[in-house]
């Protein structure tokens, strides 16, 4: 919203305040000012002059020779403008001024010498008519400066929309010019109204509703209304704060609602007599003062005259309601309504204006009868012959209770830390026009209306009003006396940590993020047939409305567009997946995404690369060697032969795998790609390994190297049965020497034998190794020693 | 060979010895079993009376004089080679540009533990929690009524089971209170916080993501107070920024929190003056935040009248923005390779 210093000071006078570092207390104390611009600074030397002559220029078509009296003297002016001609009085910029910024000299145009220029209103910045030149009263003396004619000087700053939600009183110049005078110290004048009793004898408008989204509604009319064009200063302050002048009564319309934050609407009084407020069963079109056809259904409140919907209630009017350049007649209305159903109609219909904006923040029902007041006040200031026909008719439904609130200084001190003088607290408040009864250090606060609709209604609402008028600035930093005890880090979180560094740091790998949903269209481009998930019901695209369950298509997405940044590189991402349908609440698990892509090495080393990031982090973890277990896939991506499920003591949590082949194609035929997802929450609960202190053996052990010929396609993990499965107290360790041969897999381990207090015999080792190849022999596999 | 003849080939010998194993193999030649001296002094047998002992005397002292001129000319001969070895070494090129690549973190994973770890050390608990809520908690315990725009179907991502994405961290503010809720009439705080992501449904832009990361933070008890909320801020951002973070509060409204707030920080690229980045103002929006709405708390189960607390919403994803000079938001979900392997610490 834009705000204007000079109309701020129609309330609360400033004079001598440092408007700039007011504005700066303004956002600290009240809301955010988003920009500050100063009106009228870069013109100058503009004076009132009249033309004497007009002569066409010999050799153009468009420009005009005049002679202009500019007060002291007579000047010749070259001029372009249509509208130029003798006996006009103008605006001249004169020779050594300035407009719109740039210097004004003496100039040749086209041959001739023209000392000075006629500006147009947009030229001095005062409405964006830029057609012609401004013609003046010609009662103003030639020489007169412009700025005494204009109030052209002003500051005017923008207000950031958002900050204000919570605030309805502040839609309006007087509601701001308020926290100004609460800042300053400064009194608030009263807004200048007529006195409805004055008119109470008049006859009243038919007004009828018996509807709750309407909390009230004031109506009055007017006629002979003989003046169809607003003064200067109304056009300049509508302009100023982004609002286009249009006529007398439409310009006043605005004019209230920015000053007093009252929407309104003027129906041409001619069309109108009686004016009921319903809501209408069967749904219709309805075209709007903008020309747009609308969808009405019983869900919009409708302003009907005389039995025909014309305006949309708070939101807009109907193009056939708008008020006729030629009408002298008026009914106004000055009306409030729900707020939330206001929103709901502006959202529906997609139509946002000023009325419905200020009407969705809770506007306060008493503003409406001050509002129509202070219209009928300007309105028969400018135009004196205007006749009021008509009470200020008040159709009043809802009132919002008024919130009495108590407290005592000690609840004010509690939420600051600091000592803020109950003096102080009567002041602030008193300012912003809540009444304060104190008695000793306990005070009892009555919300004004304009801070009673939503805004204030509890004992914490006035500890802001308290602190913010006396300054955030001017609180101390002060840490808490609260006592300290140790924190700890979940599990959960610590093994993502670790996850992080062992993948980052030591293995080399970089972390990415994606998006919790899955791409439809890259999954078709890859070739990923996923099964049917949990959605998003209104997803920005239909291709991102599937919620992931499983990390690794988000992965591949990223594997396949950085394909061109290397070789060789390994991504994951620790996210969350989701698993659910329509009926059932989401099962939502952390999981830790991994994905390989090597080009230059072979799929066999980059799938033990991935076993071996997998083992690093368990070990690292929970002190625990992974173990891999063969399956057949559920997910489609997984290589039908080359899935394991991964298992830490024995529970499952992930698994691993060589890209399937198809999709590893479609990526990239030349080069391997590897994956593999951990459960972190199902790892989370996984005990840990203590570690527990053994002394290094103090007598010498012995190496048996066995060398075993194992079938081809046989597991080591069934191998190794061989000596895990039978007590073996002296067989400390057993490490992999070796696995060669085409036709069988010979496997050579070493076998390493230790005894704590003596040298093992030959014979005792022997023992264990007639145990160990006995069982192998029972697999069927025979040893030769 | 008499001793003279001798000296006089043993001086010879060690003179021309120019290696170790020369020296090796003279020194073998007079002293070893069958050598020069040993030999001499096995001929003393055949010599009696006073000679022998004169003879034997001498073959002695000259046994001793050639010991130390072997280990003397050992010395020499190592010194000589070791230097020789040290002249002849190559000198390595260090400066040539170091091959090794790096791993990367998330720039998302190295501001928020810097977060964790500064909180952490202050006493606050670092939570975790889905991703996936529902209305209460990310709207109705918050204090957020039901035609708040903030609930509009532009703004929220519903789900077509009735849950929700979380719109903001604060989905889980009553979650905290009533885990740690019981333990403040024992006299323990409530201090927490939680890094999640978000998500809002918007169109995206550079300075717009559907998806990004908060970190809420709490803190509840007896007599928290906005002095208090300000020195955690301020403390907790010059961490971060590594420097001495003006703040200043200005009035925010959010329905959680009364009195709400806007926190700026003072612009770190003109030091305050005033600049494009911050638009001229000195100041950078950085955190909403506040003292917990009486409302939240109770619904939290906890009583207003006996404690206060207060709360902020710390964008992650914007803090990460401006510590790194990331200018497109659409980078931090992007997995482009080119950009995200930067962060390498």
């Amino acid at each position: 919203m834009l705000v204007s210093m000079n109309w701020i000071n129609d309330f609360v006078d400033l004079s001598g305040e440092d408007i700039p570092a007011l504005i700066k207390r303004f956002t600290l104390a009240t809301a955010e000012v988003e920009d500050v611009i100063t009106k009228g600074s870069d013109i100058s030397g503009v004076v009132v002059g009249k033309i004497l002559t007009c002569e066409m220029h010999p050799n153009s078509k468009k420009l005009h020779l005049l002679t202009v009296d500019k007060g002291d003297e007579v000047v010749n002016v070259v001029c372009g403008a249509p509208n130029a001609r003798a006996g006009i009085t103008v605006a001249l910029a004169t020779i050594g001024g300035s407009v719109c910024g740039k210097p004004i000299g003496k100039a040749m145009l086209a041959g001739y010498e023209s000392c000075g220029m006629c500006c147009s209103e947009a030229e001095l910045g005062l409405s964006s008519e830029n057609a012609g030149i401004m013609e003046l009263d010609d009662s103003l003396k030639a020489g007169t400066s412009i700025k005494d004619v204009f109030p052209i000087d002003d500051v005017i700053f923008e207000v950031d929309n958002k900050s204000l939600t919570n605030r309805p009183d502040l839609w309006g110049h007087y509601g701001i010019a308020r926290e100004f005078a609460a800042l300053t110290g400064k009194p608030l004048k009263a807004v200048p109204v007529l006195k409805a009793e004055d008119y109470a004898s008049l006859p009243s408008v038919s007004l009828t509703s018996t509807d709750e989204m309407l909390l009230r509604y004031v109506a009055v009319k007017a006629e002979n209304i003989t003046a169809n064009i607003s003064p200067a200063y109304i056009k300049i302050r509508l302009y100023y704060c982004g609002l286009r002048p249009i006529n007398l009564l439409a310009d006043l319309t605005n004019y209230v609602m920015l000053e007093l934050g009252q929407p309104m609407h003027a129906f041409d009084g001619r069309k109108v007599e009686a004016v009921e407020i319903k809501r209408f069963e069967k749904p219709f079109e309805f075209i709007t003062l903008d020309g747009q056809a609308r969808a009405i259904d019983n869900s919009n409140l409708m302003i009907c005259a005389d039995n025909t919907p014309s305006a949309v209630a708070g939101v807009m009017g109907g193009l056939d309601s708008e008020i006729a350049p030629d009408t002298t007649s008026l009914l106004l209305e000055s009306a409030c309504f729900d707020a939330a159903a206001i929103r709901r109609t502006s959202v529906k219909l997609g139509l946002r204006t000023d009325a419905s904006a200020r009407y969705e923040k809770s506007l306060d029902p008493e503003n409406s009868m001050t509002a129509a007041l202070r219209f009928m006040k300007l309105l028969l200031e400018i135009c004196p012959e205007t006749k009021i026909t008509s009470n200020f008719t008040d159709l009043y439904i809802k009132h919002f209770d008024i919130p009495v609130i108590t407290f005592d200084k000690t609840y004010i001190d509690r939420y600051t830390g600091i000592d803020i003088p109950s003096e102080t607290i009567v002041k602030t408040l008193t300012s912003l026009g809540f009444g304060v009864e104190q008695s000793g250090e306990a005070f009892t606060v009555t919300v004004p209306s304009w801070r009673a609709t939503k805004d204030v209604s509890i004992k914490a609402d006035l500890v802001e009003e308290v602190t913010r008028v006396y300054g955030y600035d001017n609180f101390p930093f002060i840490t808490a006396r609260s006592p300290l005890y140790p924190v700890k880090p979940s599990i959960s979180k610590t093994d993502e940590n670790t996850a992080k560094d062992i993948l980052s740091r030591r293995y080399k790998l970089h972390e990415v993020h994606s998006y919790i949903w899955y791409d439809s269209k890259k999954n078709k481009d890859l070739k990923l047939s996923l099964a049917p998930n949990l959605k998003v019901i209104n997803a920005q695209t239909a291709d991102h409305e599937t919620l992931r369950a499983d990390m690794i298509p988000s992965l591949l997405y990223f594997v396949n567009e950085n394909k061109g940044f290397g070789d060789d590189f390994g991504i994951y991402e620790v996210g969350h997946t989701v698993k659910g349908d329509k009926n059932s609440k989401a099962t939502e698990q952390k999981q830790l995404g991994i994905a390989l892509y090597s080009r230059s090495t072979d799929e066999e080393f980059l799938l033990f690369k991935a076993r071996d990031i997998i083992a690093a982090f368990t070990i690292a973890t929970r002190g625990a060697n992974p173990e891999f277990i063969n399956i057949k896939p559920e997910q489609s991506f997984c290589h039908p032969k080359n899935t394991s499920e991964i298992f830490i003591s024995g529970i499952s949590c992930g698994y691993i795998s060589i890209l399937h082949p198809t999709i590893k194609n479609t990526i990239d035929k030349k080069a391997n790609i590897i994956i593999a997802q951990i459960n972190l929450t199902e790892y989370a609960e996984i005990p840990g390994i203590n570690l527990s202190y053994n002394e290094s053996p103090k007598y010498p052990g012995i190496d048996f190297d066995l060398t075993i010929p194992a079938p081809k396609d046989s597991r080591f993990s069934d191998i190794s049965k061989a000596w895990t499965e039978s007590q073996h107290e002296h067989l400390k360790s057993v490490s992999l020497i070796d696995i060669y041969g085409d036709t069988t897999k010979n496997i050579t381990v070493r076998l390493s034998f230790s005894a704590p207090d003596r040298t093992l015999s030959m014979e005792e080792v022997n023992a264990h190794i007639t145990t160990i190849t006995s069982r192998l022999s029972d697999m069927g596999i025979t040893i030769r020693r | 060979m008499n001793i003279e003849e001798i000296k006089k080939k043993l001086s010879e010998e060690i003179e021309s010895a120019d290696k170790t194993e020369k020296v090796e193999a003279a020194r073998v030649n007079f002293l070893g079993k069958k050598g020069h001296i040993t030999s001499a002094l096995a001929g003393l047998k055949n010599v009696s009376g006073e000679e022998k002992r004169t003879l034997g005397q001498a073959i002695n002292a000259l046994k001793r004089e050639a010991e130390a001129l072997f280990a003397e000319k050992l010395v020499a001969l190592r010194e000589f080679e070791e230097r020789a070895l040290i002249e002849a070494a190559p000198v390595y090129d260090l400066s040539i540009p170091v091959g090794e690549k790096s791993g990367s973190l998330h720039p998302i994973t190295l501001v928020s533990r810097e977060c964790e770890a500064i909180f952490s050390s202050m006493g606050f608990t670092v939570e975790e929690y889905g991703e996936i809520t529902d209305d209460y908690n990310c709207f109705e315990a918050l204090n957020i009524p039901k035609d708040h725009p903030a609930r509009d179907m532009q703004d929220t991502y519903y789900l077509e089971n009735g849950q929700l994405l979380k719109t903001h961290t604060s989905a889980a503010q009553n979650t905290i209170m009533r885990k740690y809720g019981k333990n403040l009439e024992a006299g323990m705080p409530i201090r927490a916080i939680f890094p999640g992501r978000c998500f809002r449904n918007e169109a995206t832009d550079a300075c717009h993501e559907n998806t990004f990361f908060q970190m809420e933070g709490v803190m509840i008890d007896r007599d928290i107070n906005i002095s208090n909320l300000i020195y955690f801020m301020k403390k907790m951002l010059s961490e971060v920024f590594e420097r001495d973070v003006k703040v200043r509060l200005r009035p925010g409204f959010f329905p959680f929190v009364e009195p709400g707030f806007e926190l700026d920080i003072s612009c770190a690229i003109c030091g305050g003056e005033g600049c494009p980045s911050c638009k001229n103002s000195g100041w950078l929006e950085l955190c909403p935040c506040g003292m917990i709405h009486p409302n939240v708390l109770t619904a939290g189960g906890i009583d207003p009248e006996k404690y206060t607390g207060f709360a902020f919403g710390l964008g992650l994803t914007r803090l990460a923005m401006m510590k790194y000079g990331i200018k497109d938001i659409r980078d931090f979900n992007s997995g482009k390779l080119a950009n995200l392997t930067q962060f390498v610490h």
